[in-house]
């Protein structure tokens, strides 16, 4: 079974107070602290999983600069064979760009199942995975919560909404997107780590691939970034814990919760 | 006049509310570009859902197969994708939802239309279309311009639009024949799951006190249920600590666990993903402990306090 997983660095932004950047058509990354995206770290580790049951390869593709090459290594380290960065130089793509970069450079390469995650933590677009899926032909499904993997097929757990899931068989081959909590994602060791900064990451360049200007042109264009306007908000609750634990206790008597 | 499409969802007999939802919105857009409303109806036996949607829209496109029982990304991609060919609707809108996440890419590829996802609001400003969508967690919010096409898809966030009629409209059947076969699935439907029934119901309490990822480690929960206890509230949490499987799924809050409207919501170490706030807009007050000021959950809460909930914890047990 081969797999090839589509893999993104993100910054890290919870817990971090965001800054506007000066042309107000992003956020102030410099910053900020990097890592794979949470929902990736999860297709990765599915795809070790179905390794460890079927065998095979699994190939991590990111598209990025040097710096993301990071994220590649942390995939290598937990049983990735191997690592492909395309470098998009300064071509600035959408996400359907993306999407045709991808499945250009995926079109050459031998899978049975392609892996990403449901979406991307900073720019929340959920879109780059399946359309990956209809430029390449294949089969697809989104929000996958579970894959169990027989001959040419795949049964499949897809989550909905309200608590609700739906099983299904898939055909492969076919492109997923894996939702958080399909797995428990392994810990990566620093010898892992270590190890996995001796394998060799293959660069694509994007200049190399055979794409037109039509396929890279964005069809969407941010305009500005800004912060949330501002709501009533909460009142907020000030002072020492105790004191804080007494006007909490006081509220739930008031609102008729506790005697 | 091109039409707004309004792609109907429907699961298991019932019509669900984020289709209402964008049959506001298609309302409004309507009135400012004097387009037709036009819903599209993909299913098998979906007759009973006519008269619901009668009066919403000016046209009520029926599609009606025995193989579009159960939603297929792949085959109600071919059926829309025939249906924008024939009606060359300028706006396309589905939800942000399991559907719309499979659909809406695979149909921007399909027909070259610029797709916005997750739209919170939809503007027009003259010949050019925008979207307001958020970033980074729900902390900031982007406005994206969709490059000029002869047709646009949107996806809409469950819970962005009032689903209000904004008048009457006429409602004309078409029972629509398809111009070509559908293709051979590549998918098989084979059950639902009811993933989130459990030994309580979340949903029935009054008082919930609600843990997420502040709390850490799994041994803290611990600290959670104890509080739970002594207070006479009943225990919920946020996604992640689901992920985890440090609880069941049926004490998840949120639109893919429970949607909950309690007295009062105590939040302790929730940042507020807006699935989780969508889960908690029933809940009669929220009060949220989180030791990030800006954390998105204090914009919906009531009352707020900006501190460690390892802090607040200890304090509570004491007083109680």
């Amino acid at each position: 079974m081969d797999i090839i997983v589509c893999v993104k660095r993100v910054p890290f932004t919870q817990e971090v107070d965001l800054e506007i950047g000066q042309d107000k058509k992003d956020i102030d990354r410099s910053p900020l602290v990097y890592a794979l995206n949470d929902w990736d770290g999860y297709a990765i580790e599915e795809a070790v999983l179905i390794k460890e049951q079927f065998g095979g390869t699994i190939t991590a593709i990111t598209l990025g600069s040097e710096d993301d090459e990071e994220v590649l290594r942390r995939c290598l380290a937990v049983g990735t064979d191997k690592a492909m960065r395309i470098d998009p130089g300064s071509r600035e793509l959408d996400g359907y760009g993306i999407s045709r970069v991808l499945s250009e450079v995926i079109r050459g390469l031998s899978f049975d199942l392609i892996l990403t995650g449901v979406q991307a933590e900073d720019d929340n677009q959920a879109m780059i995975g399946i359309m990956t899926a209809e430029q390449l032909g294949l089969a697809h499904a989104a929000v996958v919560t579970g894959i169990e993997v027989k001959d040419q097929s795949a049964l499949i757990r897809c989550e909905l909404e309200d608590g609700l899931e739906e099983r299904s068989i898939l055909s492969l081959p076919a492109l997923l997107t894996i939702q958080s909590g399909i797995n428990e994602p392994r810990y990566v060791s620093l010898m892992g780590i270590k190890k996995a900064a001796k394998k060799g990451i293959e660069t694509v360049l994007l200049t190399d691939l055979n794409l037109t200007e039509e396929d890279l042109a964005p069809r969407t264009h941010i305009e500005e970034v800004y912060l949330p306007p501002d709501t009533e908000g909460a009142d907020m609750i000030i002072g020492e814990p105790s004191r804080i634990a007494e006007e909490i206790l006081r509220l739930l008597k008031e609102k008729g919760v506790r005697t | 006049m091109n039409p707004i499409f309004v792609l109907v969802e429907h699961r298991r007999g019932k019509i669900r509310d984020i289709t209402f939802e964008m049959l506001g919105k298609a309302g409004d857009l309507s009135h400012w570009q004097g387009c037709p409303l036009t819903v599209v109806l993909i299913g098998w036996e979906v007759t009973p859902f006519l008269q619901e949607l009668s009066g919403w829209a000016d046209t009520i496109l029926v599609v009606e197969k025995e193989e579009l029982k159960n939603f297929d990304a792949g085959l109600y991609q071919e059926v829309l994708h025939q249906l924008i060919q024939e009606y060359r609707p300028c706006i396309t809108l589905m939800g942000q939802t399991s559907w719309g996440l499979d659909l809406a890419p695979a149909l921007a590829v399909k027909t070259g239309f610029p797709l916005a996802t997750d739209c919170l609001d939809i503007l027009t400003d003259g010949d050019q279309v925008k979207a307001i969508r958020q970033a980074y967690g729900g902390k900031v919010f982007t406005r994206v311009a969709l490059k000029k096409s002869a047709g646009y898809l949107m996806t809409v966030r469950a819970g962005a639009f009032s689903p209000e009629k904004t008048e009457e409209r006429k409602g004309e059947i078409i029972k629509q024949e398809l111009k070509a076969d559908l293709p051979e699935p590549r998918r098989r439907f084979v059950e639902f799951v009811e993933n989130g029934a459990g030994e309580i119901d979340i949903a029935q309490a009054e008082f919930l006190i609600s843990v997420g990822r502040g709390i850490g480690e799994e041994e803290n929960l611990t600290l959670v249920k104890d509080l739970a206890q002594s207070l006479g509230g009943v225990l919920s949490c946020s996604r992640p600590i689901v992920d985890k499987k440090w609880l069941p799924k049926f004490h998840q809050v949120g639109t893919s666990g429970k949607s909950v409207k309690p007295k009062v919501y105590l939040a302790l170490g929730i940042s507020g993903a807006f699935q989780h706030l969508a889960g908690i807009s029933g809940a009669g007050t929220v009060i949220a402990v989180n030791k990030d000021p800006k954390a998105p959950i204090f914009r919906v809460a009531d009352y707020g306090v900006v501190e460690d909930l390892f802090k607040i914890l200890p304090a509570l047990m004491e007083k109680v």
